[in-house]
């Protein structure tokens, strides 16, 4: 469906360097690609798509394959943090819509740059969008994805920044020809070290134990609606009217309980 | 003889029309791109091209090689004479009499020609080439009488100027079809273009029983490794002989007959393809097109010219994207006209430029560039199929006999039933054989024929660095089209890695084996046995004969299709169409497993994972589908230590 676009739009798609998960080779990610296609449908030739890391990245290629004639570069080096630089191009460029993945495919994989990043730039964060429905008069409609093909209509004022799901249309196949022609522009950057990620060791990830879900159907029917339902948590507990404190209280002592902390 | 300087002014006029013509043509050829053959050496041979390689492939339809033979002899030898006799009015009677005998011949041969043109079969073109047998009976017929009084056969001006005059207009509307047709469009113009196309071919290897079935590289290094354009996106970016080519067509319909995507309804149809492309050469629409269409798609609708995008009106890119890359038309095709070279270079333009390769295309592509494999399955899982086989890798060894390339049906549970066979059978034998092991990649087949010969090249170049640092004096492989693209394609990337190491499929090798008594094997005992010959082993590689004697070594009497060697037809797998996906009104596979049935098969025997693997995807009941090596391991007697 073609968005419903009512006013001219900056947009801009923040892409990173992704690794297939089987070959562990450089690659567009997955989601960012998404938030270049997503930026494509809404923003025309308004769409800067923009990467903050090594200009001469071959990877880099593979978003300018999806038909862009240039792209920009924040040159930084691998111990330098992205996330100073990408908010000081911003602060300058002011666009009205910044699209990022949930969370990239390699590195600190935090998922925390749209975070960090609408922090320093104070602006509202939409996490895991499915599609921009409609912009008017500064404010946009969203869809969020939700799990199991839910999705839930948001409006947020522009400026904004918000990280693109795997709900959002798969990305358009790249194309070598482009990509090899496109312009790649390298900006001088705002150089940080990224001091807490220069202290970590990388290791491979070992295969974590998988809790079983134990499916007590008869019918083919009930099987299927087990597949398929939203699980229903027996031990959960809705809070309302609550004052906020005893709701954070509640959440730290389930976590504690499920010794995830 | 009255008004008798009538017939010359009109041989006159129509050959200054007919030169003006061809100059005009030959600048629509020449807008293509440059591309280099040796034109002297080229014009040399083409009448030893036309005697040989072209009326072999006439000779396949004797009534029409005769026919040709006469017509087209006795035209090209009348015009010499005609141009004596009536232009220069060289008064001589042994001239007129061999004119005499050159014309009938002519006419005799027209006659078959309207004789065919009677009840034609659906795949020629009707249209302008309906009148082409009158034209030349009367061109014939009219240059008989006027040339009876030079040979004194009749008296000078015998039936005076009533019949010069009648004479006259037969004589101009012959003329205007042989000569002025000839280079202005007309049905007559595949003489004219078909004989500089002998001369001029791109592939100068396939004259003298060649065969040239590599595709050309891309060049991706041009204007600095940013090429303005990667394949074919409108005419003029063909190479210039690649249009005369095109132009030679003369509409016989043979490749349609032939093609397994029209035969099963899909938007393909290669007599229709290179149609469109000389309308879109010379400029216009398809309405005077006067054949079979595209398989649901209405003739009248296509236009194109030299600089507009072919995709964006003359040819649907469904109709690219249906194509097997069977090679079958090219292999029958009279004027050695070559479909699939034109094929892939749109599509190479649709790949690499417009990033639009349907279907699951775009996903294949990805994974090939990703993991080296069309699936996406993990690089280091390749060798995982051959856990229990005790096979040497080649980075142990260093070195072997026989280097097994296993090609992507590592990955596959089918085929690696055919992988153990032939393992199997090479133990038996005690050859000296190694794998690659994961240090394999995809052969880029698949890649290459859905149009990225970047990632094409990107493999060949990374197999051929891998197989440069191992010795060995034989590759042999259970896939035809990794077989192609080592034996036919790899050696354009200047490496060494290749130089005096002889690439084999698996059943010339495994025939060698058995001719020299190296396998035990059994009889076969099971019914009625037929051979499948994959298009990528047979029209490719010309490798008919030894899976074809390796079964007779079981003891089976083969029971061929009617379309088997170099007819055979397509199982639907090649050119990655089961990717493409391209939605016709029948399956190739099943149309082909239906020639199985009809020789009432139990058992049909492959040389090629793909190909077992459409035929598999038949539904059941049908025959059994096996490849050679897996019939062969079956009959294998093992000794017993
Ligand atoms: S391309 Fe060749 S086989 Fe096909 S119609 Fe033309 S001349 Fe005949
Ligand atoms: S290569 Fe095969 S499928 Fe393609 S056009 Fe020729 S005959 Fe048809």
């Amino acid at each position: 469906m073609q968005p419903n676009i009512k006013q001219s739009l900056d947009i801009v798609s923040l892409v990173s360097i992704g690794q297939h998960p089987q070959s562990g080779r450089v690659r567009r990610a997955e989601q960012d690609g998404r938030a270049v296609e997503l930026g494509m449908n809404l923003g025309g030739d308004n769409l800067t798509v923009l990467h903050a890391g090594d200009p001469q990245e071959q990877a880099l290629r593979t978003y300018a394959g999806m038909g862009l004639s240039s792209m920009q570069v924040l040159n930084l080096d691998t111990q330098d943090d992205a996330v100073p630089a990408l908010a000081d191009y911003l602060q300058q460029l002011r666009p009205d819509i910044v699209l990022t993945g949930v969370r990239a495919e390699s590195g600190e994989s935090s998922g925390m740059v749209p975070y960090l990043l609408a922090e320093k730039l104070n602006w509202p964060v939409v996490a895991r969008i499915a599609d921009i429905v409609s912009v008017e008069d500064g404010v946009a409609e969203v869809m969020l994805a939700l799990p199991r093909g839910q999705r839930r209509a948001l409006k947020v004022a522009l400026p904004f920044v918000a990280s693109v799901d795997n709900a959002a249309p798969e990305a358009r196949q790249s194309a070598y020809g482009p990509g090899i022609r496109a312009q790649i522009e390298p900006l001088a950057a705002v150089k940080e070290e990224d001091a807490v990620r220069s202290n970590w060791s990388e290791a491979k990830a070992k295969p974590r134990p998988k809790r079983l879900k134990v499916v007590k159907a008869k019918t083919a029917a009930e099987r299927f609606k087990a597949a398929t339902a939203k699980p229903q948590g027996e031990a959960g507990k809705v809070l309302k009217g609550v004052p906020a404190k005893e709701q954070a209280q509640e959440i730290f002592n389930l976590l504690l309980e499920e010794k995830v902390i | 003889m009255v008004l008798d300087w009538l017939p010359s002014v009109l041989i006159a006029v129509a050959l200054s029309l007919a030169v003006i013509g061809a100059v005009r043509r030959v600048s629509l050829w020449r807008a293509g791109q440059p591309d280099k053959v040796d034109l002297i050496a080229g014009l040399m041979a083409m009448p030893k091209r036309y005697l040989h390689d072209l009326h072999d492939v006439v000779e396949r339809d004797k009534y029409m090689s005769k026919t040709h033979a006469a017509t087209g002899g006795g035209f090209v030898l009348s015009v010499v004479l005609i141009l004596a006799v009536h232009l220069f009015g060289v008064d001589n009677q042994i001239l007129a009499w061999a004119l005499l005998a050159a014309l009938v011949l002519m006419f005799v041969g027209a006659l078959f020609v309207f004789k065919r043109r009677m009840d034609p079969p659906s795949r020629i073109s009707k249209g302008p080439w309906m009148r082409l047998p009158k034209s030349l009976l009367a061109f014939s017929s009219a240059f008989i009488i006027l040339t009876l009084p030079v040979a004194g056969i009749l008296p000078e001006g015998t039936g005076g100027w009533v019949l010069t005059i009648i004479l006259s207009v037969v004589i101009a509307m012959g003329l205007a079809e042989m000569m002025f047709g000839m280079t202005w469009g007309g049905p007559m113009k595949h003489a004219f273009a078909g004989a500089l196309h002998l001369a001029f071919h791109r592939r100068q290897e396939r004259f003298g029983g060649g065969r040239s079935t590599g595709l050309k590289p891309v060049d991706l290094t041009a204007n600095d490794g940013k090429p303005e354009i990667l394949g074919v996106s409108k005419p003029k970016d063909f190479k210039w002989n690649q249009l005369l080519g095109f132009d030679a067509c003369v509409q016989c319909g043979r490749c349609e007959a032939m093609c397994p995507a029209f035969a099963a309804g899909q938007p393909l149809n290669p007599k229709k393809l290179i149609q469109d492309m000389v309308v879109g050469l010379a400029g216009g629409t398809d309405a005077k097109y006067a054949g079979s269409p595209y398989p649901g798609k209405e003739v009248g609708y296509a236009k194109g010219g030299p600089d507009q995008i072919i995709t964006q009106g003359l040819v649907d890119p469904e109709t690219l994207w249906s194509c097997t890359t069977c090679r079958a038309c090219v292999e029958e095709c009279p004027m050695m006209i070559e479909h699939v070279d034109a094929i892939v270079d749109m599509r190479r333009f649709l790949t690499m430029e417009k990033g639009s390769t349907p279907n699951k295309g775009a996903e294949v592509l990805d994974n090939i560039i990703a993991t080296d494999n069309p699936n996406g399955y993990a690089p280091a899982n390749r060798a995982n199929w051959a856990a229990d086989q005790n096979l040497p890798l080649m980075r142990d060894v260093k070195k072997a006999d026989v280097l097994f390339w296993v090609s992507d049906g590592a990955f596959d549970m089918r085929s690696q039933r055919i992988l153990r066979s032939f393992v199997k059978l090479m133990k038996a034998a005690h050859v000296d054989v190694a794998i690659l092991g994961d240090e394999e990649l995809d052969s880029g087949d698949v890649a290459r024929r859905l149009g990225d010969d970047a990632a094409f090249q990107s493999l060949a170049k990374r197999n051929l660095e891998i197989l440069s640092q191992y010795e060995f004096k034989t590759i042999v492989t259970t896939d035809p089209h990794a077989y192609h693209c080592l034996r036919n394609e790899y050696g354009d990337f200047g490496s060494d890695a290749l130089d005096g190491v002889e690439v084999l499929h698996h059943t010339t090798y495994l025939n060698r084996l058995v001719q020299a008594g190296s396998l035990n094997l059994e009889p076969f005992k099971g019914g009625t046995v037929t051979y499948h010959d994959p298009c990528y082993l047979g029209r490719y590689n010309g490798e008919y004969e030894a899976p074809r004697e390796l079964l007779r070594s079981l003891g089976i009497e083969i029971a061929e299709m009617e379309r088997s060697g170099f007819r055979s037809r397509c199982c639907g797998g090649g050119g990655g169409a089961p990717i493409t996906d391209i939605p016709g009104e029948r399956r190739i596979a099943d149309m082909r497993m239906e020639d199985v049935n009809t020789t009432g098969a139990e058992l049909v025997a492959v040389g090629c994972q793909q190909c077992t693997a459409m035929l598999e995807g038949v539904v059941e009941p049908r025959p059994e589908v096996k490849d050679i090596a897996e019939i062969l391991a079956d009959q294998l007697i093992e000794e017993v230590h």
